[in-house]
């Protein structure tokens, strides 16, 4: 099939003419704002999509923020598909944000660079761009040779002529750029054709990253900023009574303390996440030590009192009463199906708060001038960190220059920009460019966390043990408090999904919400919903086969049907779930594990399948236990991943989501205890270590052509199928996470 | 040469002074190794290692590991496409060359036995580049 580019992409792009006769293609938009002196080899101030040198090297642009998502790599051999160019001949470039006006004011020029919106759009979009100037280079050597640019063929950066005759893209691109794009949609590539996509490629910065020379956020430097810690305050919405710096400026290197502002209790979170002293240092020891001295008189906020055990006993009480609750979902009668039922099975689940933790800490570099300002960070939202600067310094938007580096990891922590606001705040008090670091402490202690909760799930049986009732009660804290831009989105929105598994498979299905009040902040942790609701569903299901003796796969199999498509409404315009997709990597995911097979080895397997907008998987392990130790034998993972552009990448991503999963839930949970966070480093919140971790994940990526998303992939999956393998190992049925302190309390 | 502070970590000395910050802090408190370097060959966590305790040996960052060549270790981490989002993963190499040195055939529990943290959850191409590694420094002494 040939695709074409719609007249809107087409549209998004202009090609000029740069200096050295190489040929540039950048958003049409910016074009004419291109100023002269810019088309050098100044390539990231410069910032465009493709460039063509004359000696044949191709530079392109990447516009995400790599997070180790592998978006740096996935999304220029989009481009590099379709221009036909060597892969070797490319060198990849990180865009810095550009600015474009549209009618909602600016922009990022360079489109969407959230995670998840970049795997769709860009399908098309950078593709495109590709195409269009592959056409031009064509028809550049249509008119120097005189033929009919249909007779011109291209490969590896020269167009070819059917006599044989070649020119290299290099030689082309002045002529090229003086070609006007043409008006008819520009055809892409039909599949079969692809050389690139669907390729195993490596990491574009790999040669940089084995030596030192990637910059992170962390590592940008300015000759005249100062190191910023930040004292923060451990009380939830508290406030800085008052403090002494005596000591804090006797240190070697302190230039200056001043004090950042916290929110105010149930105003949005839009800056900074706590009421902070900042300590400036000509270093960060400096600054780190000054921050140990420092003396700080601290007042309890509203949520003094609040603490985990408080939280998981209000949880329960609100299921127990059952009132109030937000209806979420609603289909036929469970009540009525529950007083018919034959059988009626119930269990709860509680989810911790949980920390995203990158091993990178947030962190931003800040110049504040006169009339502009430069913010160099590992970003993910950088539109939104350009109106924040904006709105606390009062520069327009286009002053202020924002320059993303690689992240040293995200899982969703770099979607919000407080650190951002703290480090304007403290550049602003100080009057001198300021880079803020953030320690591993600050990290644990002042985060987004994914919500607290608990699941109440009933199932209602006939008399054949099938299931006919479904009811799926969920008290936890809401993803959305205090999110000035999520305000209009319902309540349960980010823990509970209206059409989440198995709605619309199950005849009578009621989902209830009750909100917790909590002053944690909370926010995305990769896949908030998918993450937080798949556990009680998976674990359920395979509680009822337990309990009516079915087999778990079967069961799942059973209540996904025949294959058809249902809607998904809550994830956006035109997300559907496939029943076939999910049921055929439940299949293949069994057959790898060697589900059926009868075990005499103390050996449990168990499995779990879900659906996350754009994606498909099943999740299986073998485990054992022996004394006080879980062996993970096996894990394996089949995903139905849409469209794979490179393979190695999305191999990568399958294998650590699953690492990850089974990092949060054997051993991570965020608590509270007089409204702060317990948790100080790693020895308190233990991520997965080598030992622990299985030797090899077996990851099967089923073929798919649909395009999807490339942000960091959770494995919704994966925890509710440990828990599920390490009941078959057993008996031990766990239903709190983290899931190691339970199992070593209950065997 | 520092005269400062000789308390001060290795780690700042080597990112704020030296502008060497190839070497990262991921905790400050030698829990997650991303800050791991060679003192005198042996791994050594940058972020406890006082500078007087450093001074008089010999230190090598990552920025230092490779010679003309890259080290076995780095294109092996390279060959497997080990990165996610890379971070960790210097400290990683420099945990590996030190494991390398003191068993040249690493068996698995051997390399289960590196302490250092990966968030992204790239221990199973660990695993493979330092297998990888260990045949090509092999390779290289037959």
């Amino acid at each position: 099939m040939t695709r074409a580019v719609d007249a809107g992409r087409r549209r998004f792009l202009a090609i000029s003419l740069a200096a050295g006769g190489a040929l540039l293609v950048v958003p049409r938009a910016r074009a004419d704002a291109l100023p002269p002196e810019l088309l050098g080899d100044d390539l990231t101030a410069l910032g465009p999509f493709i460039r063509i040198e004359r000696d044949n090297r191709v530079v392109i642009g990447a516009r995400g923020c790599e997070v180790g998502q592998g978006v740096k790599t996935a999304l220029p051999m989009l481009i590099a598909e379709e221009l036909d160019v060597d892969w070797a001949q490319v060198r990849v470039v990180q865009l810095p944000y550009g600015y474009v006006d549209t009618d909602q004011g600016p922009s990022n020029l360079y489109g969407d660079q959230s995670a998840d919106a970049d795997g769709a759009a860009a399908w098309d979009q950078l593709r495109g761009a590709g195409a269009t100037v592959r056409w031009l280079l064509r028809e550049a050597a249509a008119r120097e040779w005189k033929l009919p640019i249909e007779q011109l063929g291209t490969e590896a950066g020269h167009v070819l002529a059917p006599d044989g005759r070649r020119l290299s893209y290099g030689a082309l691109a002045r002529s090229a750029a003086a070609i006007a794009p043409p008006d008819a949609p520009v055809a892409l590539k039909p599949d079969r054709d692809f050389r690139l996509v669907g390729r195993p490629t490596r990491d574009v910065d790999l040669d940089e990253l084995v030596t030192g020379r990637t910059g992170f956020g962390i590592d940008a430097y300015a000759a005249d900023a100062l190191v910023a810690v930040v004292a923060r305050c451990p009380h939830l919405d508290g406030t800085l009574e008052s403090y002494d710096d005596a000591e804090t400026r006797r240190v070697a290197g302190v230039r200056d303390v001043v004090t950042i502002a916290g929110p105010k209790p149930g105003d949005a979170l839009g800056g900074a996440l706590a009421a902070g002293v900042a300590v400036l240092a000509d270093g960060s020891w400096a600054a780190l030590k000054g921050r140990e001295l420092l003396k700080t008189n601290w007042k309890p906020g509203p949520w003094a009192a609040e603490s985990s055990a408080a939280l998981a006993a209000s949880a329960h009480a609100l299921l127990d009463r059952g009132e109030d609750g937000v209806p979420v979902r609603s289909d036929g009668d469970f009540a009525k199906a529950r007083t018919q039922a034959r059988r009626v099975i119930e269990a709860r689940y509680e989810l911790p708060f949980l920390a995203h933790a990158p091993l990178e800490p947030p962190g931003a570099l800040i110049e504040l001038r006169e009339d502009r300002a430069r913010l160099v960070a590992a970003l993910q939202d950088p539109d939104g960190a350009s109106e924040l600067v904006a709105r606390l310094t009062g520069l327009p938007r286009h002053s202020i220059a924002i320059e993303m580096t690689r992240a040293g990891g995200s899982y969703g922590r770099r979607l919000k920009n407080d650190f951002v606001a703290e480090a304007v705040q403290i550049a602003k008090a100080a009057g001198k460019p300021v880079k803020l670091m953030w320690t591993r402490e600050d990290d644990l202690a002042h985060d987004f966390y994914r919500p607290f909760g608990v699941h109440a799930m009933a199932a209602a049986l006939d008399r054949r043990q099938r299931i006919v009732g479904w009811s799926h009660r969920c008290a936890a804290t809401p993803r959305n408090d205090r999110d000035a831009e999520l305000k209009d989105d319902p309540v349960y929105a980010g823990c509970l999904e209206p059409d989440g598994f198995p709605a619309g498979l199950v005849a009578n299905l009621d989902k209830t919400f009750f909100a917790l009040a909590s002053g944690m902040p909370r926010g995305w942790w990769c896949q908030p919903v998918d993450t937080f609701e798949t556990f009680a569903v998976q674990c359920f299901l395979d509680e009822i086969a337990v309990a009516t003796k079915q087999d778990a796969v079967e069961l799942r199999l059973d209540l996904l049907g025949e294959p058809r498509r249902l809607p998904y409404a809550g994830r956006g315009r035109g997300v559907v779930f496939d029943t076939g997709r999910l049921a055929d990597v439940l299949k293949r995911c069994a057959e790898r594990i060697g589900w059926g097979a009868r075990r005499n080895d103390g050996h449990g397997l168990g499995i779990a399948c879900d659906f996350t907008p754009g994606r498909y998987a099943a999740h299986a392990f073998e485990v054992s236990v022996e004394r006080s130790n879980l062996v993970i034998h096996r894990a394996v993972c089949v995903a139905d991943v849409g469209r794979v552009v490179n393979p190695l990448g999305a191999e990568a991503q399958l294998t650590g989501a699953l690492l990850d999963a089974v990092s949060a839930a054997l051993h991570l949970e965020i608590t509270l205890k007089d409204g702060q966070v317990r948790q100080r480093n790693f020895p308190d919140y233990p991520l997965l270590r080598l030992a622990q971790a299985p030797r090899e994940v077996d990851v099967e990526i089923v073929d798919s052509a649909e395009p999807a998303g490339f942000a960091e992939m959770p494995a919704p999956g994966a925890a509710s199928a440990l828990a599920n393998a390490v009941y078959a190992a057993t008996t031990v049925r766990v239903r709190k996470l983290p899931l190691m302190p339970q199992l070593m309390r209950m065997l | 040469e520092h005269d400062g502070d000789p308390t001060m970590p290795l780690l700042w000395f080597l990112r704020d002074v030296l502008r060497l910050t190839g070497t990262k802090f991921g905790c400050g408190i030698g829990a997650c190794g991303a800050c791991t370097v060679l003192l005198d060959g042996k791994a050594a966590r940058a972020c406890t290692t006082a500078m007087q305790a450093a001074a008089g040996h010999a230190v090598t960052t990552i920025e230092g590991l490779a010679g003309d060549a890259l080290h076995p270790v780095q294109q092996a981490w390279i060959d497997e496409d080990v990165a996610a989002c890379g971070y960790c993963q210097a400290g990683q190499i420099l945990a590996a060359v030190d494991l390398l040195r003191r068993k040249p055939k690493p068996s698995d529990d051997d390399i289960a036995a590196l302490p250092n943290l990966c968030r992204c959850g790239t221990y199973p191409r660990i695993r493979k580049a330092i297998l990888r590694a260990a045949e090509s420094l092999q390779g290289a002494k037959r």
